[in-house]
């Protein structure tokens, strides 16, 4: 009976429950409903395991795959443990939230058929949104609004392709096509939406940052990674996702570069490794879909380390930047640490679980003889290493010394960190318990002598070059315009623009009938006026008395008899 | 230079110095152990010696001047998209 509940389901009770239980209870929900999550996971075997009917169709809310689950598996994960790190410091609604939208995550990776994918797509929309506002401040909710428009507006997108796809070829099953018509490059786009693709990247380093510090360490996890494992169901082997992945790669980085916000750095990273899977997906070969599969767990883990490891610094300092904190260190250790490690790992080195799972794509563009592909990429592990490796910690627990002298993480914040941290190293050293569960089998040795000493001296030298350029990448106190410039200002500026003309003509229009009104009426009051007033009397007011009216009558009748008779 | 007595021991100049010439010997070590141990390359500038080391440095070169060249004209202050909202 168990088995015909979709494990979303588990996730919404518990997010539900979360609102009406407190204390140790509530803090009982958190835990075991992750837990009773991944259990439900890994009970749903391959293929469709329940059909409903929905309208004309029949529905597939719950279908297997490897793929499938390795994606809930650690969207569950992501839960417990992001559960963990936010359970004593946020508040009730944004875990409430937070669990929802990861119930939405869990439920478009089981989504037999766009129709459900589709409403787990919106649930994850709608709460997530909530979890931004849970930011609190003017600027959260600001950005917030300007999510929930772009995400709405992606959903719509998403939703006109579904129609179409479902209109013209009968089929409302998730498979493998290719944008090659209207409606297929409405889904792409709509998913690429999500997936924080060129040219709407902006969404997510407008919104992650102004999210609480807990709120951040979600909102990291599920949006862009849902938008992947939906690229690996529906567009696997798109040519076009090659070259968007490369330029979101490069984005992440150059924006990346350019940020003085400590989170919004690590959003920009989100962009950029995003762009690995998404390029692998393009590439769709079996060894690049088990890369974009593998990276995409390895990320979740290492991107959420990040931001744990900056949310304990925004708790502890409540300071956002760069140019505010440094020196860090010495009083927090523990939080220090597993940023560095989180770091290392985002960087690809050796023995971390970005080494193992990112270097599976560079081989695919290598298998694939695509030799631009597979430079760029090498030189985007390099820029990861400038960018994420070493400027988030550096500045944030080196450069300076602030003066500031935070104490460490609070303990659950802390665990949370280890945990994390032991699975990037445990996932780089012991590959294959990642490997095992990847969609198809995998035969690619992470760990040769020539391919270690390669990454080795790629990222060492990036090292060297980022301590040689720091002169060149002094924190400035700014921000970088990006294309949602476009719909912010210039949109906005037309649109008050727009109002100021059709202000200016009303206001014209208006003064004309004004005056015609007023001519009107000083007419009538000089033809009409019965002199009540002491003016003249008007022409047609002086000739208003009845005697006179019926004297020019019994005239007129007259005339007439006269005419009639002769 | 005496180091600040209250400071900590990662942020005195000395260790500063120190770590400065043992990074310089892990930089030279990896490039020279190519010498033993041969990279495969994929599309032949790959395999070629320290190609790697080098291929980082430049393109990092080549990230940070773009961000540098593109902050001209993306960098703005941090109000900048607060003031719009003030004068609706």
């Amino acid at each position: 009976m168990f088995e015909l509940i979709p494990p979303a389901i588990y996730l919404l009770i518990g997010a539900l429950l979360i609102g009406v239980t407190r204390g140790n209870a509530r803090t009982a929900v958190l835990f075991l409903t992750p837990l009773v999550t991944l259990w439900a996971v890994w009970q749903v075997p391959d293929g469709v395991v329940l059909e409903l009917p929905f309208l004309d169709y029949r529905i597939e809310p719950i279908e297997g795959s490897p793929v499938r689950r390795l994606f809930a598996t650690i969207f569950a994960g992501m839960a417990l443990v992001g559960g963990l790190y936010a359970f004593r410091q946020a508040k009730w609604y944004e875990l409430a939230a937070a669990y929802a939208y990861a119930a939405g995550a869990v439920g478009v990776s089981f989504a037999g058929d766009l129709i459900s994918l589709f409403l787990f797509w919106e649930v994850m929309a709608l709460f997530s949104t909530v979890v931004v506002w849970c930011g609190g401040t003017p600027a959260a909710r600001a950005a917030g609004i300007r999510y929930a428009v772009m995400h709405l507006l992606g959903g719509v997108i998403l939703k006109v392709g579904i129609e179409g796809v479902v209109v013209h070829t009968g089929s409302i099953d998730v498979q493998p096509m290719l944008a090659n018509n209207f409606d297929t490059w409405m889904m792409l786009i709509g998913i690429l939406i999500n997936a924080a693709a060129p040219p709407v990247s902006a969404w997510l380093a407008d919104s992650y940052p102004e999210s609480s510090p807990t709120g951040s360490v979600f909102l990291s996890a599920f949006t862009t990674k849902t938008a992947v494992l939906a690229l690996i169901l529906l567009f696997p082997g798109e040519s076009v996702l090659i070259g968007i992945g490369l330029f979101m790669v490069m984005y992440g980085i150059i924006y990346a570069l350019l940020e003085n916000d400590i989170r919004r750095i690590l959003a920009y990273s989100i962009v950029n490794q995003v762009g690995f899977m998404v390029c692998a997906i393009g590439i769709g070969t079996q060894m690049a879909i088990n890369g974009a599969a593998a990276h995409a767990f390895a990320h979740i883990i290492y991107k959420a380390l990040l931001f744990m490891s900056a949310g304990a610094v925004v708790y502890r300092t409540g300071m956002n930047k760069c140019t505010e904190v440094g020196g860090l260190f010495r009083t927090m250790p523990l939080t220090a640490i597993c940023g560095i490690i989180g770091a290392l790992a985002i960087s690809g080195f050796p023995l971390t679980s970005g080494f193992t799972t990112k270097t599976m794509i560079s081989q695919a563009a290598a298998d694939e003889s695509l030799a631009f592909v597979y430079m760029m990429l090498a030189a985007a592990s390099a820029g990861v290493f400038l960018h994420a490796g070493i400027k988030f910690p550096w500045f944030v627990f080196f450069q300076k010394d602030s003066g500031l002298r935070p104490k460490d993480a609070p303990w659950n914040m802390g665990v949370a960190m280890v945990i994390f941290s032991v699975l990037c190293i445990l996932l780089g050293v012991a590959p294959e318990l990642l490997y095992k569960y990847l969609p198809y089998p995998v035969e690619y040795e992470a760990y040769t002598a020539g391919k270690v000493l390669f990454y080795t001296q790629l990222l060492l030298f990036s090292g060297l070059a980022f301590f040689l350029l720091l002169p060149l990448m002094k924190r400035t106190l700014t921000i970088s315009l990006d294309t949602d410039w476009l719909w912010r200002v210039l949109l906005y500026r037309i649109g008050r623009a727009l109002t100021a003309t059709t202000a200016a003509i009303g206001n014209g229009v208006a003064g004309i009938t004004q005056s015609l009104l007023s001519r009107l009426q000083s007419l009538a009051i000089r033809h009409m006026s019965t002199g009540a007033n002491k003016e003249k009397p008007g022409v047609f007011a002086r000739t208003w008395p009845i005697g006179s009216t019926a004297l020019w009558i019994a005239v007129l009748l007259t005339g007439y008899v006269l005419v009639y008779y002769f | 230079m005496k180091p600040n007595a209250d400071d900590h021991w990662l942020a005195r100049p000395t260790t500063i110095k120190l770590l400065w010439r043992v990074f310089a010997v892990v930089l030279a070590l990896t490039v020279l152990a190519q010498v033993f141990i041969s990279v495969k390359g994929y599309f032949g500038v790959d395999g070629w010696f320290a190609f790697g080391a080098v291929f980082g440095f430049l393109s990092c070169l080549a990230m940070v001047l773009v961000a540098k060249g593109l902050g001209f004209f993306l960098k703005r202050d941090e109000d900048y998209y607060a003031e719009g909202d003030d004068d609706v």
